[in-house]
């Protein structure tokens, strides 16, 4: 993951394939994942609102999907 | 040699934001996503559309440590991956240990290669690495027509290094073609044979750089292929790769997958195999050279600071193109295929599908004050290989003139 001014690029080595994060806000979401316990505490924490939540739900959804981000295991949980 | 990104893009793009992704790239990256590095110019082939007008090694040629210190400094701007090429990488005798520095320094490789190194046991460790892609260049679906643009006996060359990364386990290695008038009706058999060694093809346009200008009028696509072309390419959608070099073509009709965006300067560029930065791989001209990793502050100031770079990062202003409307799909087309045919850098593409190419190609050919500027660099072999056996008398054996006589002369009466 590279921040740019924009938001970010992420790379995935295994499928070569690559995503845009089109905002801070959604940057600092996918950044704090791993520090709550779904992705919609993440969403609260980063300040999205109930109406934009919908259209975070979608981009973390279509980064599931292209395995860019994953659900975590109970090993490497961390709460 | 290799291109532009391979973007798969949309998974992560979010509806939360204004403005298309196109328009931030225009504006530049901090750092490229990734670069063309040409590692040398030597190469075992002379195809006649080398985009670098490979051949022969450049005395000046990067060291082992400087390259590594290139790799270095990709690492710190968290440059994704390099896409090596050349000449012909692999003849370096460094190219292993550079491919293995990159990729212990996070720096993603996928090198491009005519498939001459790559043998059983080279296929092998390739396989193994998840952080190494390899491309192996091939013009034709059969050896008559590879042959006759990468030479004699490279398509066999081709074919074997794909079967050794098939049967050493490597799937999903790309075939890359550069699409030609001669080989766009070929496109289904290079699916066939893709499919055959389980890879991934990836069609990529020739441009009239290097060598390419010299061929550019016999092999460019007549405006039929191209249009055959583009509806192919949509039929496949994102299974074929294509380095965004079709954009030009997106003015048929709906966008072909990808950024649809020059990015040289912008996200891509080139570094040559003597370190010099240019802005892409189809624009080795001293128009478009950046700097070199050599200058102080290196490949990162470069990027970052270069004049040229500076000014490719401002918003087209479409020039002649603007009142078309198909300008914001094709966006006037590559830079590189107008400068080295010679027509203004905002004007249409020779190849536009709308024919405004033609007309501006004509335009040229009517001014012959005008010259078409050629490329600045040119490692070109110095003689080709004959094609066949070379033609040799040999003079009816003479006996000695006696016994132990050993001098070259023995038998020939002084005149």
């Amino acid at each position: 993951m590279r921040p740019e001014p924009f938001g970010a690029l992420l790379y995935h080595f295994g499928t070569r394939r690559l995503s845009f994060l089109k905002n801070q806000r959604v940057l600092a979401v996918v950044r704090s994942l791993s520090d709550h316990p779904s992705a919609r505490a993440a969403c609260h924490a980063a300040g999205v609102t109930e109406a934009e939540l919908p259209a975070y739900e979608r981009a973390l959804a279509a980064l599931a999907d292209s395995t860019m981000i994953s659900e975590r295991t109970r090993h490497d949980s961390r709460s | 040699m290799t291109l532009a990104p391979d973007i798969a893009p949309a998974s992560g793009q979010t509806a939360t934001a204004p403005g298309k992704l196109t328009d931030l790239f225009q504006l530049g990256l901090d750092a490229p996503i990734c670069l063309t590095w040409e590692l040398t110019y030597a190469c075992n082939l002379s195809c006649v559309h080398c985009l670098s007008s490979s051949g022969r090694r450049d005395p000046r040629e990067l060291t082992t440590d400087e390259c590594k210190a290139v790799i270095d400094t990709l690492q710190r701007m968290q440059v994704f991956y390099v896409n090596i090429g050349g000449g012909e990488p692999t003849v370096r005798p460094d190219f292993w240990e550079l491919v293995d520095y990159a990729t212990a320094h996070q720096v993603g490789v996928k090198f491009s290669t005519n498939g001459v190194k790559i043998t059983a046991d080279v296929a092998a460790r390739l396989a193994a690495s998840d952080y190494v892609d390899v491309q192996i260049s091939l013009d034709g679906a059969t050896a008559e027509v590879n042959d006759a643009v990468r030479g004699p006996g490279s398509y066999a060359t081709a074919l074997r290094a794909m079967q050794n990364l098939a049967d050493a386990g490597f799937r999903g290695f790309k075939i890359s073609v550069v699409m030609t008038r001669q080989n766009i009706p070929q496109i289904d058999e290079f699916k066939a044979i893709a499919d055959r060694y389980g890879a991934q093809l990836r069609l990529t346009r020739l441009r009239p750089s290097g060598r390419g200008a010299d061929v550019w009028d016999e092999l460019h696509p007549l405006p039929a292929q191209q249009k055959q072309l583009y509806d192919w390419l949509v039929s496949r959608g994102e299974q074929v790769l294509t380095g965004d070099s079709f954009f030009h073509l997106s003015a048929f009709g709906s966008a072909l997958p990808g950024l649809n965006l020059c990015g040289a300067g912008r996200v891509v560029c080139l570094i040559d195999p003597v370190g010099d930065v240019y802005a892409c791989p189809f624009a080795i001209h001293e128009n478009f050279l950046a700097g070199n990793v050599r200058d102080a502050g290196g490949f990162e100031t470069v990027w970052k600071t270069s004049e040229l770079f500076q000014d490719l990062r401002k918003p087209d202003t479409g020039g002649a193109c603007r009142s078309c409307g198909f300008y914001d799909s094709c966006r006037g087309g590559c830079m590189a295929a107008k400068f080295f045919t010679g027509l203004p850098m905002d004007g249409p593409d020779p190849e536009c599908v709308q024919g405004y190419g033609e007309q501006a190609l004509a335009a040229v050919g009517a001014t012959p004050a005008v010259a078409v500027p050629r490329p600045s660099v040119d490692h070109s072999h110095r003689t080709s290989p004959r094609p066949g056996p070379v033609p040799v008398t040999i003079a009816p054996r003479r006996p000695p003139s006696h016994d132990c006589d050993e001098s070259p002369l023995a038998g020939f009466a002084a005149q």
